[in-house]
């Protein structure tokens, strides 16, 4: 991957992240946690990966995008926003009564939503709707999905992975966040996922592994799978950190679903200040 | 009215779908491995390319029918009523009725006519469920020509639909060229004495019921409201009005079907008496379907028996009999 590319897209994740916070802190609620951890993948997949266009958030053949941990919206509307698929001021209206920024995705009020999601392992099921259509319909288009790994504790997940393989879901790509935390805990002493590779491998899916905060080998995976001439579905864990960007939030549980107060807010605010500053400082060395 | 005629409203419905196939090219189907009970098997002989057979996962059916809708497809899921009103409920409430998309959820074995599976397969809670989510219809045909007429309009409204099936085979009471609209009552007779509202099944039990007290000297109004929701308050606030007292019947539990409908509908506009004839908030048992309607008072004895009660006890003072 260029030097440039990888600035550009650390920086726009820089700003998903401030979004992310902003959102939050005005809302004063919301879930930062979950949010930060996908920053990464939601930068990579909206500016490298799917085919859309803001000025046609509807278009038929465009690529969908499906979050099913639906909790950590900030980071969905933070890309959408910065996307220009609506006014980025709108993201400090999160959670707001008459916003169109629910407190989770709604395919009715926010430009760019392909489904409502929110309650865990439903917006799985959506994806297989989604992609299966595109195949009754031969579309070339695909369906993209992140799923929480608390999330696939929902039985509902595993009855979407036997049916995407059943009938054959390629254009299907879902990636687990696997940060290894959920709301009372760590996901192995809540209930432990066990090995979720082999899991899907079982479930006759084809398994990717990622680092959810290294774009370079976002870049090599999705190369991967885009060349895979695959007849299966396709999941990536994606190994992240929740809280990921903000020192003081990182890997820590109960950053899960708390908005942060006035100083923390100045603080993380600062860090990814700081962070945006040392990125335009290389991309002039690389100018 | 051809009463010796009995079609399941499942068999109509699998009819049903075979001839909106050929017009309609978007419709899919979807089962949860009930095909040949649903008879959504009669579609996927004539189209299989629009059939998928979900297996034993009616919450990965339910999501996988919203997603379908969303890229404009009409679908039609499938599986027994508690299979989906009761397991699917959430997925209905989140996935398919909030987003308020085109999904139309038919469910047969509806009610207490199961029969010989018993009560964790007979799903009396149904209309329930289902007509307190928002953007949702709620349809509960009363025989073969109501069905396939609800069908097909169901196909014409772009909104979340629930169409309540049952198992047992019923009489046939509508011609041919029985026409209505969605969410407007039917008066099938036009007495003014006392008021029975019936749905589905119960539809016909009323009827002979109302027989049977014409014969006593009460001339009953029957009304049949085949859709729940959007409940036709006219109707009923007319009969509240000209006959002072109704009594509702349904293969539901008394507890938020047809009667709590029509109760709230009359409490807020005309309060008269509405007797309720419905499961009584208890779970049913083994037996044959007519057994169990006949225990449970579903039947045309019984409604003869609540109704001319019911006349003397509110109406007798009203008009000194």
């Amino acid at each position: 991957m260029e030097k440039i590319i990888k600035n550009q897209l650390k920086t726009l994740a820089c700003k998903v992240r401030m979004g992310i916070i902003e959102g939050i802190y005005s809302a004063q609620s919301g879930h930062p946690g979950g949010s930060l951890s996908i920053a990464d993948t939601l930068t990579y997949l909206y500016s490298r990966i799917l085919n859309i266009d803001s000025s046609n958030p509807k278009a038929i053949d465009r690529d969908r995008f499906i979050l099913s941990k639906g909790h950590t919206a900030p980071a969905l509307y933070a890309i959408l926003a910065l996307k220009d698929f609506f006014d980025y001021n709108q993201l400090s209206s999160l959670r707001k009564i008459n916003s169109s920024l629910q407190g989770h995705p709604d395919m009715n009020k926010t430009p760019g939503i392909d489904m409502s999601t929110g309650s865990l392992g439903q917006g799985f099921s959506a994806a297989c709707g989604i992609a299966l259509s595109g195949k009754i319909s031969g579309k070339k288009y695909k369906v993209y999905s992140i799923l929480g790994d608390g999330e696939i504790q929902e039985g509902q997940v595993w009855e979407a992975a036997m049916f995407a393989n059943h009938n054959n879901l390629n254009n299907l790509i879902i990636i687990i966040d696997y940060n290894g935390l959920q709301i009372d805990g760590k996901v192995k002493d809540i209930c432990d996922l066990g090995d979720i590779k082999l899991k899907f491998k079982s479930f006759g899916w084809n398994v990717y592994d990622m680092d959810a905060h290294n774009f370079e080998s976002m870049e090599d995976i999705f190369e991967s799978i885009i060349n895979n001439n695959t007849e299966k579905p396709t999941a990536i864990i994606q190994t992240s950190v929740k809280g990921k960007g903000i020192s003081f939030m990182e890997d820590i549980c109960s950053w899960h679903g708390v908005a942060p107060n006035k100083s923390q807010y100045i603080d993380a605010i600062n860090q990814l200040k700081q962070e945006l500053d040392k990125l335009e400082e290389e991309l002039l060395c690389l100018c | 009215m051809s009463m010796l005629v009995r079609k399941a409203t499942r068999d109509s419905y699998g009819e049903s779908l075979v001839e909106l196939g050929k017009e309609y090219k978007d419709i899919i189907v979807l089962d949860a491995d009930l095909a040949k009970a649903t008879k959504t098997i009669m579609f996927k002989e004539a189209f299989p390319n629009r059939f998928f057979d979900c297996g034993i996962a009616e919450c990965n059916m339910l999501g996988v029918a919203a997603g379908l809708a969303t890229t404009g497809k009409i679908v039609f899921a499938s599986s027994f009523a508690m299979f989906t009103a009761g397991r699917g409920y959430e997925i209905i409430r989140n996935s398919i009725c909030y987003p308020n998309l085109n999904v139309k959820i038919a469910a047969s074995h509806a009610g207490i006519s199961v029969g010989e599976d018993g009560a964790t397969h007979q799903c009396c809670e149904d209309i329930s469920l289902m007509r307190s989510i928002p953007n949702m219809t709620v349809l509960n045909p009363c025989d073969d020509i109501e069905t396939k007429q609800l069908i097909k309009k169901s196909v014409e409204i772009k909104t979340p639909v629930y169409i309540r099936l049952g198992r047992l085979a019923t009489p046939i009471l509508n011609n041919q060229d029985y026409d209505f609209e969605i969410g407007k009552g039917v008066i099938l007779s036009k007495g003014n004495d006392i008021t029975i509202i019936a749905t589905g099944l119960m539809v016909y039990e009323s009827l002979i019921a109302e027989n049977m007290l014409f014969k006593i000297g009460i001339n009953a109004r029957v009304i049949n409201i085949h859709t729940i929701k959007p409940i036709d308050k006219e109707i009923i606030i007319s009969a509240a009005r000209e006959t002072s007292c109704i009594v509702t019947v349904e293969e539901h539990s008394i507890i938020g079907g047809l009667g709590s409908a029509v109760s709230e509908v009359v409490c807020e506009n005309c309060p008269v008496p509405v007797i309720k004839i419905g499961i009584n908030d208890v779970f049913g048992m083994s037996g044959t379907a007519l057994e169990l309607l006949k225990y449970y008072g579903l039947s045309n004895e019984n409604i003869f028996e609540v109704v001319k009660e019911s006349y003397y006890k509110y109406k007798k003072d009203l008009y000194f009999i």
